[in-house]
């Protein structure tokens, strides 16, 4: 198959309103004759539904958790990028086009993020006008900070819960539309399949996670809002809930599944303390606009530290190994996270980790307090140093943060076109579930700015394209393809539920995750991905044959939820190794150790990997099948990234 | 440290209910309070046992989905979330006791999990700025003075888990309406619906069965985020004002 972007031709700050006039049009009176799908309620999902209820569609919106207002989107801390240039520093909407793509290592299409960098400002004043109450200056107007990866001032914030205000605000929209009877929302209900028609998705089945009953829904268009699969590795930065099944089974079904080895290390976490544990924590990547990384220069000070025989406040300022602001000095602590991931990784392999494990690195707020003040620390990041001490149990006013990169978001997706649609017509996906514009890596506050920008104002210009030419008549939910579907996903749940084997469902999960992390975390080997492949086969064997899964299905069962989210897992961590061994190049978070520069910077092969690998699903336990996107770049020049 | 967990266990909403007792031992001070449930999770599944099925997600303390009442007291001994809780506020040997959220508007579904959808009905009476996506302002064209954005932000801040209405001995939801009334009374963009939005809010309010107010501050003691009380006094203001000049009657 051909992968067709549809990105349209002419002048890229052209595209988009041409696109848009191009682009068919649903009258309003007919609006109210298609049903639209929506699953999940996050900043892509409440944005879309809420938006597509206004236009007239009708919606139905599902969600596994008790509200929408409970998605990951709201986890999100740091901020939102626009290219407002409020600040008058130099900022463009070109600007922003080009710092995404060079962030992203030049592994995303042109179009999609210019687009994106140009709806930008649109989003601010929608949050704006919907009550988002936005940090501001004395004189009333919007404050903003920096991020790693660029040079200028762009990121919109409230304090450090930038994503809970966004998706208050996303779900407001959406809980107006509820009320005015435009959406019908399904909480704790999870998505088990899409339902295609002749070749074009027309509804999905589900799970009533309180009562079990799988039931059917039709529509005209389904739009996957479901987030990302960061959870594959068991630790990660993500909620207990994220999961792929949403959007794995639609690749099972015919979506392609793109990029699926682009992972985002995430280098301000808290650090692993022990096996108990069941998540990381992110400290706001905002935290480095005025926190210090280092570890000390000598193995020797690095041990003794380790051992409790010094104490940081021994070691004098030449003991001290500002690593990013040595060999980054124009973006010193802000370069983008990849690096700043892979540095702190070095320095730890290098036997100058701090913390009891070796592995953590100090970001110090010494220098910031004594500048600004206390006071001026706190007003920025107190509720981010008070989530420290909760958790660590250490004051990082007196003590400096220490820190380690953790798993935190996939660039990696359903591979969609510029309309968002997946390779299945009728079936969209928006947010991070899909893999459109963040490259090989994502900025920082960029996550935030793709979901709303996706929801808010893209799907509802492109899907209008799609249903005006879908006749309006009802979706059969009598079609029998409804019912087989439906029977397949409860043959499911029954084999889960008969296996009754020996180990539990989190042994399974904590072990793929040890897999991924070792062989496809930071840093990638051909030996060791392809070891990594032959463990995880294994591993998913076992895991049909010995785990256990306990209790029923006409129940609240938690047991049950995390079986068929795990079993996917290890479906999909096949997919991604597959991928990164494919990849034999280095870009953004997908680093292989043998293609490296000899400064240890990730070194690209444009001649052989400008291209985006797109998986087809063949069958139970047959090899996927790679199809390329080849990424044209027309307006940007190609060239090894760097931020020194 | 060893412990001693008393569970409130309920197979669903039609059953009764009861407490059983969990003795757990290997439980690190490192841990997080629901990381020594996990532990015990997995016990009990290893014995072929049902797990004990407790609310969480995001366990940073910002999603609002956890829960429990540990030892009388809403999301525990400090105040913060169940899910940044962690077990170094807790003595070797000691007992707890774990409860469900209980208020009549929310509804235990099974074990500590309850059912909150009252707060979602409560929001969708008017919880909004009544606009439709574009056609909007620009960001910066009405300034708002930074005490203002300050405090609006304040009320923001709820994560809507209602461990305001689990600590009112009323089950009062004021606080958590209180919150949102305020942030958009504040905020210029809250004034055109200002006197519909407070109306309609509070009757969702009472029509859910959440109890009256009665001043103790219990619910502000317990808010993992720290809401005033003074969003409550925001708003009766807001609510005596637009029942004076109601048009709804």
């Amino acid at each position: 198959m051909i992968l067709d972007s549809k990105i349209p031709a002419g002048p890229l700050a052209e595209k988009w309103t041409k696109h848009k006039f191009n682009s068919k049009l649903v009258n309003p009176a007919n609006k109210r004759k298609y049903d639209v799908i929506v699953v999940g309620t996050g900043l892509a999902g409440a944005s879309a539904a809420a938006s597509l209820a206004e236009l007239g569609y009708n919606v139905k919106a599902f969600t596994f958790h008790d509200s929408p207002r409970r998605a990951h989107s709201i986890a999100a801390q740091g901020g939102i990028n626009a290219a407002k240039n409020y600040q008058n520093d130099g900022d463009s909407i070109y600007r922003l086009f080009y710092d995404t793509i060079k962030g992203g290592d030049y592994r995303s299409r042109e179009g999609n993020v210019y687009r994106l960098a140009e709806v930008s400002v649109k989003i601010i004043d929608q949050c704006v006008a919907q009550g988002v109450p936005f940090a501001r200056e004395y004189g009333g107007l919007l404050a903003n900070r920096s991020f790693g990866g660029a040079q200028v001032s762009r990121t919109f914030y409230a304090r450090g819960q930038t994503g809970q205000q966004l998706l208050l605000g996303a779900y407001s929209a959406l809980s107006r539309q509820v009320a005015n009877g435009k959406v019908k929302l399904y909480p704790r209900t999870e998505m088990m399949d899409v339902v295609m028609v002749d070749g074009q998705a027309r509804g999905i089945v589900t799970r009533n996670l309180i009562t079990g009953a799988v039931e059917t829904h039709a529509a005209h268009a389904v739009l996957l809002c479901t987030g990302g699969y960061g959870n594959v590795f068991f630790l990660s930065t993500n909620a207990m809930g994220c999961n792929v099944t949403a959007a794995w089974r639609a690749h099972k079904r015919g979506a392609y599944f793109a990029n699926p080895c682009f992972t985002q290390i995430h280098p301000t976490c808290i650090p692993v303390s022990g096996d108990h544990q069941s998540k990381l924590t992110l400290m706001s990547e905002s935290l480095r606009n005025d926190g210090r990384v280092w570890v000390p220069a000598s193995k020797e000070n690095a041990e003794k530290l380790r051992k409790g025989q010094i104490k940081v406040s021994d070691l004098k300022e030449e003991d001290r190994d500002y690593f990013l602001e040595r060999k980054y000095p124009s973006f010193g602590n802000l370069v983008p996270r990849d690096v700043a991931s892979r540095n702190a990784k070095e320095a730890c392999d290098d036997g100058r980790g701090v913390n009891e494990t070796g592995e953590a690195v100090f970001l110090d707020f010494r220098d910031a307090i004594k500048r600004d003040g206390k006071a001026v620390i706190e007003s920025k990041y107190g509720n981010l140093f008070d989530m420290y001490k909760q958790i660590t149990g250490e004051d990082p006013y007196t003590s400096p943060m220490m820190i380690y990169p953790a798993v935190h978001y996939t660039m990696g997706g359903l591979w969609v076109d510029y309309n968002l649609m997946t390779t299945i017509p009728g079936l969209y996906c928006l947010g991070e579930a899909n893999f459109s514009d963040h490259g090989a890596n994502r900025l920082g506050a960029s996550a935030l700015m793709q979901g709303l920008a996706d929801g808010y104002f893209v799907i509802p210009y492109t899907i209008g394209d799609y249903l005006a030419q879908t006749p309006p008549k009802k979706v059969d939910e009598t079609h029998p393809e409804f019912a087989k579907v439906a029977q397949e996903v409860k043959n499911r749940i029954s084999q889960l539920l008969n296996i009754d084997g020996k180990q539990t469902i989190d042994h399974f999960h904590k072990k793929l995750g040890k897999i991924m992390w070792n062989y496809c975390g930071m840093a990638r080997t051909a030996e060791g991905l392809a070891k990594a492949k032959a463990e995880i086969k294994a591993l998913k064997k076992e895991f049909w044959s010995d785990v256990k899964v306990l209790g029923t299905n006409e129940e609240l069962n938690l047991s049950l939820e995390k079986a068929h989210r795990v079993a996917d897992f290890l479906e999909l961590g096949e997919l991604m190794v597959d991928d990164a061994l494919n990849r034999n190049e280095s870009c953004g978070g997908h680093f292989r150790e043998e293609y490296q520069t000899p400064e240890g910077e990730a070194l690209r092969d444009d001649e052989n990997f400008a291209y985006v690998a797109a998986w087809k699903y063949m069958g139970e336990g047959q090899e996927e099948e790679l199809n390329k996107e080849p990424l044209i770049f027309e307006n940007v020049k190609l060239t090894q990234r760097s931020y020194k | 440290m060893k412990l001693t967990l008393k569970i409130w266990r309920q197979k669903n909403a039609s059953d009764k209910g009861g407490f059983a007792t969990y003795p757990v031992d290997h439980v690190s001070k490192d841990m997080s309070f629901l990381e020594m449930l996990d532990v015990l999770n997995e016990e009990l599944t290893e014995k072929g046992e049902d797990p004990v099925h407790f609310d969480h997600d995001c366990r940073e303390g910002i999603c609002g989905t956890c829960s429990l009442v540990i030892n009388g007291k809403p999301h525990g001994p400090l105040q913060t979330t169940t899910c940044q809780l962690h077990m170094r506020s807790f003595e070797d040997g000691q007992s707890i006791t774990i409860e469900p959220w209980r208020a009549k508007a929310f509804p235990v579904v099974k074990d500590l999990v309850v059912d909150r959808y009252a707060f979602d009905r409560i929001i969708q009476a008017g919880g909004y700025v009544n606009i439709n996506t574009g056609g909007v302002p620009d960001a910066n064209e009405i300034p708002i003075p930074k005490t203002i954005a300050d405090l609006a932000m304040d009320a923001a801040q709820c994560i809507g888990c209602g461990a305001c209405v689990a600590a009112c001995k009323n089950a009062s939801a004021m606080l958590f309406t209180s919150a949102k009334v305020s942030q958009l009374a504040l905020l210029p963009q809250g004034q055109v619906e200002r006197k519909t939005r407070v109306e309609k809010m509070v009757a969702q309010m009472d029509a859910e069965g959440f109890g009256a107010c009665t001043n103790t501050g219990a619910c502000e003691a317990e808010c993992p985020k720290g809401i005033s009380l003074t969003n409550i006094a925001r708003m009766n203001r807001e609510y005596f004002s637009a029942s004076l000049t109601s048009e709804n009657v």
